[in-house]
């Protein structure tokens, strides 16, 4: 018989608000097994825990049942706390009274009831539980970022400081990300190429990172500090131990009508190309879509002008197998499309262009070749218009319900650059609220307003109407002044919300990562865990997570570093106990719990067993416990009842279930 | 093809055209248009009030027995379908609306929005196809150079119309190219025409009109079309003349040739 002790948790009001936890103290006292019950305002605190730790000695208690909060905040707490006082960390559980019970409830009479019940469940399951004792495995020391943007290229960096190798994995040609497509950044206006670049190349010659761009992440298994990672290299169609980047190739190239994917769309590109003039690695790649020579079987231009004898037409696919301790993510974001917003005229005009295109259009670089003029008619805009917040905070389904954070700034950031450069050039701004939480960001709004003389208007657009002259009306209200404006404009800016890169629940479902409604990756903890996927092993960098700035994510890619630095350092893992095991007198080797197995953890062995008295050989299930993640998927697949899961048995879970409803 | 028709009042007085032109055409295309009996004026506007269910129950006669006779009920008045549609969205999903009105109307059995509700564009985009009309088309419009005009009441509220995007339709282009015209795309296609304020603010309503004139002139239009009977008056009143609008029927019957038939009548 167990001797267990009930704790219970007031969370200061969080609980004790709506529970009576004096009530619950007492139930638990008829409980079979429970010798001691108490409550305290701070369960988790020190002295919580010496309350815990002195109970454990005196009463000499075999198990803990702790009503607090989700096991998913503090059950490692109690954990340690039993371990400290010599139990087994494996006989403590949570009845989770505040997530489950007090915050969702109003009534106290019902919200108490509710808890005694899940106390009296927890009471019913340690009654069954038996010590266990968690396994090693070990750790690969070599980290996987997917994702070569500023956040990918980042925590590389970190982690390949502190010593461990890391491998990139970019799916365009080239490493640079969203921020090499910048003209300058907010609120300093340095040039984004000017601060990216050099961190792009540093990336290239550490020796501790490799970069594999031009290739996807085809599989991942495994778990943490074991993953096993397919990548497929995509055929470049150009040997990269060849070509020395000449670019000549690329000039004498005749498709040369392809939209160029880095501009936007605004200009074309070769079929043979790098996607920018500082793309790392320096190599081109055949998009064999747009060539000639993939298409018709004629041309080989390319070939013929490369000195190197780089050009490969019959490269394939190469899938390259590789082992990673720790995986971290950092597949970034995109502009949504416009296409649910024609009010906005953006399909009908050319003149109406998305802010990423304006980057593009001001960027010496550009399709313009940085100066600032209408797509249309080349013509240099006299009045500019800028609409905040177009698919962001959007309270029906058209948009994201989210604020995408970075619009106010680059949008003021691009009114007083445009100010700046051209002072004949009017610029208006409506915006719905101005949000510029950050260092020294106040101060770069108020300046373009103050010293630059941009134009604040505080309200929606309802239309943009393109003129048969080709100018545009801008149709909206100013809500401080109560009235409706009709605007004409030259250009028209849009502040497309931005959304998670479309490959990341892809990616996710690989690496059983979670994502919410959004499409971003859920975080292990909102605020205490903001780097880490729930997911062991899994960490997270940049705008896969939520919306952020430059300086944001690169303080992010940082943190998301140090994390799978401190997996990394580790040599053994301990391992869950709570794994799968199967009767082999009860199996029947149906292979129904090897089918539904997330983690190919079950395979079947040929075993000669003894059925009362009766020796013969059978197929039969078996676990691989280093594989197992204790998911319990295949106990309740099996058909004959022999899989159960240690921790979490078939008697318990229906221990569980009895003791609710008695 | 037979489908349950409301025609509405103003086919049958100021907008005959619209009609006849739309029960000729249909015929040539092989469906036929069977007049709902003793159909009552849908109110020309979608009753806002939610206490007060006497408007609706127009629309509910007519949902029903499109209902009790197995068909799907098809309008070709703007004003008309927007009514009926919403009213049935009514009944399919307001609880209050839809036990009230039945309470009312003792049917046999309670209507519950089951009727699909089509405009006649709709039965050419989805049921005949806008290829297949081509196929039929013998005088094709070559040359003409048409604005659809939507208005709002086809469009509006896009959810519940679910007729087109409503800020970027194309259903009225498509039609104008299968009749072998070409459409002419202008930014105030979708904007109303004012509506029946023309008759306490006609300053208001002009000002409107005038907006969509322009704009389809200034993008190239020779003509507009429209499916709605009030836009027809107020794009009319205030014209002057400049820009003809027509019922898109008629431009229908004319490339089906069968127009000098229905003039004919």
């Amino acid at each position: 018989m167990q001797r267990i002790g009930v704790f219970v948790c007031h969370c200061g009001t969080n609980i004790a608000a709506t529970v009576d936890v004096k009530k619950v103290v007492e139930m638990a006292l008829h409980e079979p097994g429970v010798v001691h019950a108490e409550d305290y305002a701070y369960m988790c605190s020190e002295a919580g825990q010496e309350l815990i730790h002195k109970a454990i000695k005196e009463k000499h208690l075999t198990g803990l049942v702790v009503c607090s909060c989700s096991p998913r905040m503090h059950e490692t707490t109690f954990r340690n706390a039993a371990e400290k006082a010599g139990l087994n960390p494996y006989m403590v559980e949570i009845a989770n009274i505040r997530e489950h019970c007090s915050w969702i409830h109003k009534d106290i009479e019902e919200a108490t009831e509710k808890a005694v019940i899940l106390m009296r469940a927890a009471v019913a399951k340690v009654n069954l539980d038996a010590p266990l004792k968690p396994g090693e495995s070990r750790v690969t020391k070599r980290a996987l970022v997917i994702g070569g943007g500023i956040a990918g290229i980042q925590t590389a960096l970190d982690i390949a400081e502190a010593g461990y190798p890391v491998d990139i994995v970019e799916k365009t040609p080239s490493i640079g990300g969203r921020m090499s497509q910048l003209d300058k950044t907010f609120p300093t206006l340095d040039c984004s190429s000017c601060i990216l670049t050099p961190k792009m190349g540093e990336v290239n010659a550490h020796p501790l990172i490799n970069i594999y761009t031009y290739s996807e992440v085809e599989s991942v298994s495994g778990f943490v500090g074991d993953f096993t990672v397919e990548i497929r290299k995509k055929a470049r169609s150009v040997d990269m131990n060849k070509c020395t980047g000449c670019g000549v190739c690329q000039e004498k190239c005749p498709s040369k009508k392809t939209p160029s994917e880095f501009n936007r769309g605004l200009n074309t590109r070769s079929a043979i190309y790098t996607p920018f003039a500082q793309a790392v690695p320096n190599v081109p790649v055949i998009d064999r879509d747009a060539c000639i020579k993939f298409k018709t079987g004629k041309c080989g231009i390319c070939s013929k002008v490369c000195q190197a004898g780089a050009i490969d037409y019959d490269q394939i696919d190469e899938i390259v197998t590789e082992k990673y301790g720790a995986i971290v993510v950092a597949t970034g974001f995109d502009m949504i499309k416009l296409d649910k917003y024609d009010e906005y005229a953006y399909s009908q005009s050319k003149d109406v262009i998305t802010s990423l295109e304006l980057e593009r259009i001001m960027n010496a670089a550009g399709p313009t070749g940085g100066h600032l003029e209408r797509l249309s008619d080349g013509k240099a805009p006299k009045e500019m218009v800028f609409i905040q917040c177009v698919g962001s905070r959007c309270a029906d389904n058209r948009g994201k319900s989210y604020c995408s954070k970075i619009c106010c700034m680059y949008t003021a950031k691009h009114a007083m650059l445009i100010r700046d450069k051209y002072p004949d050039t009017n610029v208006t701004v409506f915006y719905i609220d101005v949000r510029t939480p950050g260092k020294n960001f106040d101060e770069f709004y108020r300046r373009a307003v103050e010293d630059y003389g941009v134009n604040y208007i505080k309200g929606q657009v309802g239309k943009v109407i393109p003129q048969p002259n080709g100018k545009l009306l801008v149709q909206g209200a100013d809500l401080l002044d109560n009235k409706q404006i009709l605007k004409e404009a030259d250009m028209v800016v849009l502040a497309a919300a931005i959304e998670p890169n479309p490959d990341v629940r892809k990616i996710a479902t690989m690496l059983t990562a979670s994502i919410d409604t959004n499409n971003f990756l859920t975080e292990a903890h909102a605020k205490l865990r903001p780097v880490e996927s729930p997911t062991a092993g899994i960490f997270l960098s940049g705008v896969c997570q939520g919306p952020k700035d430059i300086p944001e994510t690169v303080s992010q890619a940082g943190a998301a570093a140090v994390k799978a630095i401190g997996l990394l350092a580790k040599d053994k893992l301990l391992t869950n106990p709570c794994t799968a095991h199967s009767d082999e007198l009860l199996c029947n080797g149906c292979s129904q719990c090897a089918n539904v197995c997330p983690y190919g953890a079950i395979t079947y062995e040929d075993k000669e067993v003894n059925d009362h008295g009766v020796r013969e050989t059978r197929r039969i299930a078996v676990v691989n416990d280093a594989l197992c993640q204790g998911c319990g998927a295949c106990t309740v697949t099996c058909p004959s009842g022999a899989m159960d899961l240690q921790g979490f048995s078939n008697r318990q879970i229906l221990a569980e279930v009895d003791a609710i409803c008695r | 093809m037979k489908y349950s028709y409301f025609p509405g009042c103003t086919l049958k007085n100021k907008a005959v055209d619209l009609d006849h032109y739309a029960r000729v055409s249909a015929e040539a295309l092989g469906f036929e248009l069977e007049e709902i009996s003793e159909w009552q004026c849908c109110g020309g506007v979608y009753p806002l009030g939610t206490d007060e269910i006497a408007t609706k129950l127009a629309s509910v006669r007519a949902l029903n027995d499109a209902k009790e006779h197995g068909q799907d009920l098809v309008t070709v008045c703007s004003a008309c379908h927007h009514v009926i549609k919403r009213v049935n969205d009514d009944m399919k999903n307001v609880d209050d609306i839809r036990t009230r009105a039945n309470n009312y109307m003792k049917l046999d059995e309670p209507y519950a929005g089951e009727t699909t509700v089509l405009h006649y564009l709709e039965v050419l985009r989805d049921r005949v196809g806008f290829d297949e009309l081509k196929k039929k088309v013998v005088k094709p419009l070559t040359g003409k150079k048409i604005g659809a005009y939507y208005g709002c009441l086809l469009l509006r509220p896009g959810k519940l119309m679910a007729f087109d995007d409503p800020e970027n339709p194309t259903i009225m282009e498509d039609f104008i190219r299968a009749i072998g015209a070409e459409p002419v795309i202008y930014p105030y296609r979708n904007e109303c025409c004012g509506g029946y304020i023309s008759l306490k603010e006609e300053d208001m309503s002009k000002n409107m009109c005038r907006k969509i004139e322009e704009s389809a002139a200034g993008f190239g239009a020779d003509m507009l079309i429209t499916a709605c009977p009030l836009c027809m008056y107020n794009l009319n009143k205030n014209n002057g003349g400049n820009l003809p609008v027509y019922y898109f029927t008629e431009l229908l019957a004319e490339a089906l040739g069968l127009k000098e038939e229905v003039d004919e009548q």
